[in-house]
């Protein structure tokens, strides 16, 4: 065992592998785990949110369809209010204007046995005149007699 | 796994042994430096920080794939073991546990490389003498320790103050009267540390390469102990594995807590 010199290079070396591992190895290589460790936290905070956030989505489609099926069965239910609405509504239509055809309907029918009674009090006032005429085998003078026929016309009315 | 080339016609045993654990050298008396160790570690440390230096550049906060897994794994161990144990915050202690680690590993493991290899290689291209396993050199060791034990004075002054570091050192445990006593138990503490760091991985790291070298012996010894002593040298070597690995990790977990004994008042 004989210490000399070597000593001194030794210790020079040993400076110099602590200097280089001091500046170029541990710096470099700690920031890149530690980014990695942040990189992994991260990954894993978003995979949680990502997580939370599929259920709250899940949530809120569940509501939002019972949402819309309410809707959808309020549009029914005044669908069919308003369909029996319609249907009352042709009804009172239908009804009204059947009555309105059948009054015309009346009314010309009082109004044609006005004209055929017009016509046949006419021809009553002719046929009298003539039957008169036969009976008394004599022209009667219509023009003399106007007054006496217009008379038993007004009385046939 | 290890097949001895020690020629027993060439060399005897004690001069195999003693050429496998004299250093390439220059210089004299103190003024000597062991080549093979500043060259291995010193290459050692480049080839593999500056690899992990690129690794850490091109480094991606996305899924990290091959070399860049395994590195942050052997880095972030580290740097667990410091969060665990260091409580200040301290830009320097990380880094240097993860230097001791590395560097302390890459250097161990060349003792799993068979004894012969490198050395006879070396001897072939002209190179006399090569100790590849860099920690069964003291002055590595205690190079690392002592600069250990430097950067722990450094520490316990800034986190103390030069003040409340000489109040712990005088009152600690015994209280003022006793502080003497206090000064005295504190100095053999702390002289302990580098000591007890340096010599425990070089003790380690000796014994190792010293058992390889004389189960290579004993395979030199003729052709029938040969297959029984690669036997032995493969369950060596494995076990081995698992020393290389501990006391990298041990340098690694003492110095942390060194550091933290520095930065806590006790």
């Amino acid at each position: 065992m004989n210490i000399n010199a070597t000593l001194f290079g030794q210790a020079l070396w040993f400076a110099v592998f602590i200097w280089l591992t001091m500046k170029y190895i541990w710096p470099p290589l700690q920031k890149a785990m530690q980014e990695r460790q942040q990189q992994i936290a991260d990954g894993l905070a978003a995979a949680e949110r990502g997580k939370q956030d599929l259920v709250l989505a899940a949530e809120r489609a569940a509501e939002e369809l019972q949402k819309a099926r309410d809707q959808a069965a309020e549009i029914l239910a005044q669908a069919e209010k308003r369909g029996g609405e319609l249907v009352e509504e042709a009804k009172g239509n239908a009804k009204a204007e059947g009555e309105r055809i059948v009054q015309a309907a009346k009314a010309e029918i009082e109004q044609e046995v006005n004209r055929a009674r017009e016509q046949l009090r006419a021809q009553v006032a002719t046929l009298a005149v003539a039957g008169a005429e036969k009976i008394l085998k004599r022209d009667v003078d219509a023009k003399a007699h106007a007054q006496l026929l217009q008379g038993l016309e007004a009385e046939l009315r | 796994m290890k097949t001895s080339m020690a020629d027993a016609g060439a060399q005897t045993s004690s001069e195999y042994i003693s050429h496998h654990l004299t250093n390439l050298q220059v210089g004299e008396g103190f003024w000597t430096f062991h080549l093979d160790t500043l060259i291995v570690s010193g290459l050692l440390g480049l080839i593999f920080f500056g690899l992990m230096a690129l690794l850490a550049r091109n480094a991606t906060n996305g899924v990290p794939t091959g070399l860049q897994n395994f590195i942050e794994m052997v880095v972030s161990m580290a740097d667990d073991q410091v969060k665990d144990t260091f409580h200040a915050k301290s830009a320097l202690v990380t880094p240097l546990a993860i230097t001791i680690f590395i560097w302390v590993f890459v250097m161990n493991a060349m003792d799993l490389i068979p004894v012969d290899f490198i050395p006879m290689t070396a001897y072939a291209a002209g190179v006399p003498y090569l100790k590849i396993v860099p920690t069964t050199d003291p002055n590595l060791t205690f190079a690392m320790s002592l600069s250990v034990f430097a950067i722990m004075i450094v520490l316990n002054i800034k986190y103390k103050g030069i003040g409340g570091f000489t109040r712990e050192a005088l009152t600690v445990p015994f209280g003022k009267y006793l502080f003497p006593v206090n000064l005295l138990f504190r100095i053999i503490e702390d002289i302990a540390k580098p000591i007890s760091l340096a010599l425990r991985l070089f003790g380690n790291m000796y014994a190792g390469e010293m058992v390889f070298i004389l189960l290579a012996v004993f395979a030199g010894a003729g052709f029938l102990w040969a297959p029984f002593a690669a036997t032995l040298s493969l369950g060596w070597a494995l076990f081995h594995i698992l020393i290389i690995t501990l006391q990298a990790f041990v340098f690694m977990m003492l110095t942390i807590v060194y550091m933290s004994m520095a930065a806590e008042s006790h």
